[in-house]
């Protein structure tokens, strides 16, 4: 046994064996590739996810339209499970099965495979083996598979917009019976229709998911470098710590619920089919489905939310840890509440798997049950205001750098401060009786996400591009997509409100042209259809603002201002490493010293003071035996 | 590059890196099958009366298999220890028969325990029909004694009615020929039918043969074919050796658990069953009910995950083994990571063991 320790220390690279082009970028087992993967496909996702709803948003602000240019090649692509001619024969014309399905999918990929990938998994998969100090992840081959096994996912998903059928129509809720019923017929294939891949998808996805999270939380408990206590850790490394326990503890049931909805589908079993119930639903021979009945819509919906609200707060925590990194760096000073910070966010992480039911006020549960999921959604909302508030705080009596990756992260305290804040209301079931399924609803989640988590990932991005590729971004680009990218999405959103609380309903086709108290009462001066103008027009704007950014973030691989490996003087341990960092990430032993946010120390000559460097006073650490590194 | 800790244990945690790993795994399985479990139990509470069935399943297999996995639990455990006392030979020996006891689970399940249940016919009675099979169902001594009603007659279906009258005669003479189906009675000219079935599997198969075609003269070949009659064989009534709950049904016995379980007379009168009378029917499979569709996906769930702890074992018997001889230490915490894996695959199945065989 001791035979094996105390040998020659190598130097990272000597043990490198030269690896050919498909296991160095495509199948490899760095966690820095594998970020970069995860990072790409995330980013392509919710730049599809955003192209799927723009379509929507130009059938709601201009109901029976056909899509403009483009209507013509969209009705080629899609075919007519989405597009059909208008009236008068115009091809590009978004059909009801069509606006479903874009609807549908718009949230399945937006939040299973854009923010999640994105936020959690190319960020995490990167920054958090370097701000630990290790030299990967704890299994970088389970992170391969993680990747190919989300990738299949991501095929699956985007095939099935193809299928005879179209893809799911049902939500990204995928509610039964209707999920149990739709997307099949006569010429429709009983296996590879769009719900039926929308299951088998997210059963890969899941699983992607599931060993991604084992991997994180192994790595954050076991590779972190001599000297890097639990409480020296950067915020960004908790907030994936917790998030990766809610994807590990909260996936499976949807798991298996997917398992039970895909038996329905395929071995016509009734787990969500209810006695009694008629449809209209043939199989693909003509013949009328037939269900044995005794089952439970009511099982699916708690099985779907008790995973997709811990959901909702993995899309946010990531970006949470990412903002904090930015201000505390731009701030040049420490985060204000760091310990509060840590224990809000487990307390967070505890809470959100009591709160699932508020998702489902409208199912007519009892009182007692209804009061136990209001008091719990309460709750939860203190430990989301002490982290905003913490980070609020922290800007206090700083020394602020507006760089870009710092608008984005102050922008998104007072964003996500108003998704956050009109989420309150939604907790008391009497006021979600009247608000659910409205555009109050989209306005409330969208605002936490899109001017929430995607602002986190865009300063993430830019914030942390030099490491990854040795060049910084252009600023002033990124300024102007700052800028044009807050204005429109506020365009988009902030009307939203407004049409939910006249009652405008969710998912309908016309955008609620049927309804004389929508369409006519006018609502801070325009009635609610007119606000739909204003929220399409300024997704379109919103879509053009990411022009810059696109053209910014690969112009820059190549013509980047080079840097070195720290242009933001930040004091984590990741700008200690090469930029990029090299397979194996360090060239020097690692030690840590402080804490992560030695900013602006008193006494010191930089404003800054690295994790690694260590006190003038110091003893020389003793290497011990179980820290080398062989 | 080499990754700390994935031999030697971390000081701090006093753990190597694949054993906190397959903890968190396990972990997650837990929530796995604690939702299918939590599924089972809401389906069950909010099961309709006399819809859930009891006793169908055979309790000696179910006892057997419980014993082989235990068996295989302690198995791996010795295979560990061997290696860890650096006795390579114990270690393949113990290895190999966790390995056979795995498989003889498996194999058990799938020649034993599934197969007769694709079988076995089950054809739910329509509510308002169900006096005129109370010799069948005795409901009345079920109300008597406070039960809940039995709605299905189950047992082997012998053979089924069919009105054949707008079937494609070629297409039905080349299925019972290719099903080697006998017809046993023939009237009204040949437009009804009496076939004699091996399986419901058959009789679902009838139903689906194909209709004359009405537009013979259409030039169209895919529309010539959309003209065919649907459906072109109609089930008009099952012929069916019952089971000894609806042989016997005021007696009680029938419907508990037993280790040996009851057989099926094959002397029984059949009953006659009218396809009208019928609100759904099928074999013992997971479309049958929400019980049955709830057994099959969690053994079946289990059985994945006794496969792949097989599949897992094999590898480190075989291929894996090399490793012993340049890091057995390696070695032992593969196998026991495996093993601990492998332990909870036995604690899901003490689990399903009662509640579905014993309760």
């Amino acid at each position: 046994m001791s035979a094996h320790v105390g040998q020659e220390r190598h130097a990272p690279h000597d043990d490198h064996h030269e690896l050919g082009w498909w296991r160095t970028y495509i199948f490899s087992t760095d966690h820095k590739t594998i970020g970069i993967q995860y990072g790409l496909t995330g980013l392509a996702f919710l730049f599809l996810g955003f192209m799927l709803m723009l379509v929507m948003r130009w059938q709601l602000a201009h109901p029976g339209q056909p899509i403009p240019v483009i209507g013509g090649m969209l009705q080629a692509i899609f075919g007519e499970a989405a597009f059909s001619r208008d009236a008068l024969g115009r091809m590009g014309m978004l059909t009801q099965d069509g606006y479903n399905s874009f609807g549908a999918m718009h949230g399945t990929l937006m939040v299973f495979f854009g923010i999640v990938p994105a936020a959690f998994a190319a960020f995490g998969n990167f920054v958090v083996p370097l701000q630990i100090g290790a030299p990967d992840m704890t299994f970088p081959r389970l992170n391969m598979a993680s990747y190919w096994s989300f990738f299949i996912s991501c095929v699956l998903m985007v095939g099935s917009f193809f299928v005879p059928g179209g893809a799911a129509k049902s939500g990204w809720t995928s509610y039964p019976p209707l999920s149990g019923v739709a997307d099949m017929g006569v010429g429709i294939d009983p296996f590879w229709n769009g719900q039926s891949l929308w299951l088998v998808g997210m059963i890969f996805n899941i699983t992607g998911s599931l060993l991604g999270a084992v991997n994180f939380i192994a790595t954050i408990i076991q590779l972190r470098a001599p000297g890097m206590t639990w409480m020296r850790l950067p915020f960004f490394v908790w907030a994936q710590f917790v998030t990766a326990f809610l994807l590990l503890l909260a996936f499976p049931p949807l798991e298996a619920a997917g398992i039970m909805q895909t038996m329905d589908r395929l071995f016509g079993c009734s787990f969500f089919m209810p006695t009694g119930l008629i449809t209209s639903a043939r199989d693909a021979m003509g013949h009328a489905a037939q269900w044995a009945g005794g089952g439970s819509p009511l099982l699916w919906q708690h099985l779907f939310w008790f995973l997709a609200h811990p959901e909702v707060y993995v899309l946010i925590l990531p970006g949470i840890g990412i903002v904090a990194e930015v201000i505390a760096n731009n701030t040049r000073k420490p985060l204000y509440g760091y310990k509060a910070m840590v224990g809000a966010i487990f307390v967070l992480g505890f809470l959100s798997f009591i709160v699932w039911a508020h998702h489902m006020y409208m199912t007519g549960m009892g009182a007692k049950v209804a009061a136990f999921f209001q008091t719990t959604t309460i709750i939860i909302s203190i430990p989301s205001v002490i982290l905003l508030t913490a980070l609020l705080i922290s800007l206090w009596g700083g020394s602020i750098r507006f760089t870009t990756p710092m608008l984005f992260a102050v922008t998104f305290l007072p964003q996500f401060g108003i998704g956050g804040l009109t989420g309150i209301p939604l907790a008391f079931n009497a006021v979600d009786l009247y608000l659910h399924d409205t555009y109050y609803i989209i306005a409330h989640f969208h605002y936490v996400v899109a001017p929430g988590t995607i602002f986190a990932i865009f300063a993430g991005v830019y914030y942390w591009f030099p490491k990854a590729t040795g060049r910084l971004m252009n600023e002033t680009l990124g300024k102007v997509h700052f800028w044009t990218t807050t204005i429109f999405i506020n365009g988009v959103f902030m009307p939203m409100f407004l049409q939910g609380m006249a009652g405008v309903h969710r998912r309908w086709y016309d955008g609620g042209a049927a309804f004389d108290l929508i369409s006519k009462v006018p609502v801070f001066g325009r009635n609610s259809l007119e606000w739909n103008v204003v929220s399409s027009y300024s997704a379109f704007l919103l879509a053009l603002a990411q022009l810059p950014f696109i053209f910014n973030f690969f112009w820059s691989i190549w013509k980047g201002q080079k840097v070195g490996r720290n242009p933001w003087d930040a004091t984590t341990l990741e700008w200690d490493a090469p930029s990029p960092p090299p397979h194996g990430n360090f060239d020097k032993e690692l030690h840590v010293y402080r804490g992560p946010y030695e900013y602006s120390v008193p006494g010191a000559e930089k404003d800054f003071t690295p994790q690694t460097e260590a006190p003038a006073d110091a003893p020389k650490p003793q290497v011990t035996e179980a820290v080398l590194v062989k | 590059m080499q990754i700390p800790y994935e031999v030697q244990a971390r000081p701090d945690t006093g753990l190597y890196n694949a054993k906190l790993g397959i903890w968190l795994f396990l972990a997650s399985e837990v929530m796995l099958f604690g939702g299918l479990f939590s599924a089972y139990v809401f389906l069950r509470l909010g099961a309709e009366p006399g819809l859930w069935p009891r006793g169908l399943l055979d309790v000696r297999i179910g006892t057997f298999n419980t014993a082989i996995l235990i068996l295989s639990s302690v198995t791996v455990v010795l295979a560990w220890a061997s290696l860890k006392m650096r006795k390579f030979n114990e270690y393949r020996k113990w290895m190999m028969l966790t390995i056979i006891c795995g498989a003889a689970f498996l194999f058990i399940k799938l020649a034993f325990e599934w197969p007769p249940k694709f079988s076995h016919f089950g054809a739910f009675i329509r509510k308002d029909k169900l006096a005129e099979y109370e010799p069948y169902l005795g409901n009345e001594y079920m109300r008597s004694k406070k039960l809940e009603p039995r709605l299905e007659i189950s047992g082997h279906l012998h053979a089924v009615e069919v009105d054949v009258e707008n079937a494609d005669p070629a297409a039905l003479g080349q299925f019972l020929e290719k099903r080697h189906l006998k017809v046993l009675k023939r009237e009204d000219e040949g437009k009804r039918l009496e076939v004699e079935v091996h399986s419901p599997a058959d009789a679902e198969a009838l139903g689906r043969v194909l209709g004359k075609i009405t537009k013979p003269d259409e030039p169209d070949p895919r529309m010539r074919e959309a003209s065919r009659t649907l459906p072109g064989v109609k089930i008009l009534a099952f012929e069916v050796q019952p089971d000894p709950a609806n042989e016997d049904p005021t007696n009680e016995d029938n419907e508990k658990p037993h280790f040996n379980p009851r057989k099926r007379n094959p002397l029984a009168d059949l009953i006659h069953i009218k396809a009208g009378d019928v609100d759904t029917w099928s074999a013992f499979v997971p479309r049958h009910s929400t019980y049955l569709a709830t057994y099959f996906m969690i053994t079946g769930l289990h059985g994945a995950h006794v496969l792949g702890g097989v599949l897992v074992f094999c590898f480190l018997w075989g291929p894996g083994a090399a490793l012993y001889k340049t890091n057995p230490e390696h070695l032992a915490n593969r196998v026991e990571v495996a093993g601990l894996f492998w332990h909870f695959v036995d604690l899901v199945w003490i689990f399903v063991f009662p509640l579905f065989y014993l309760l």
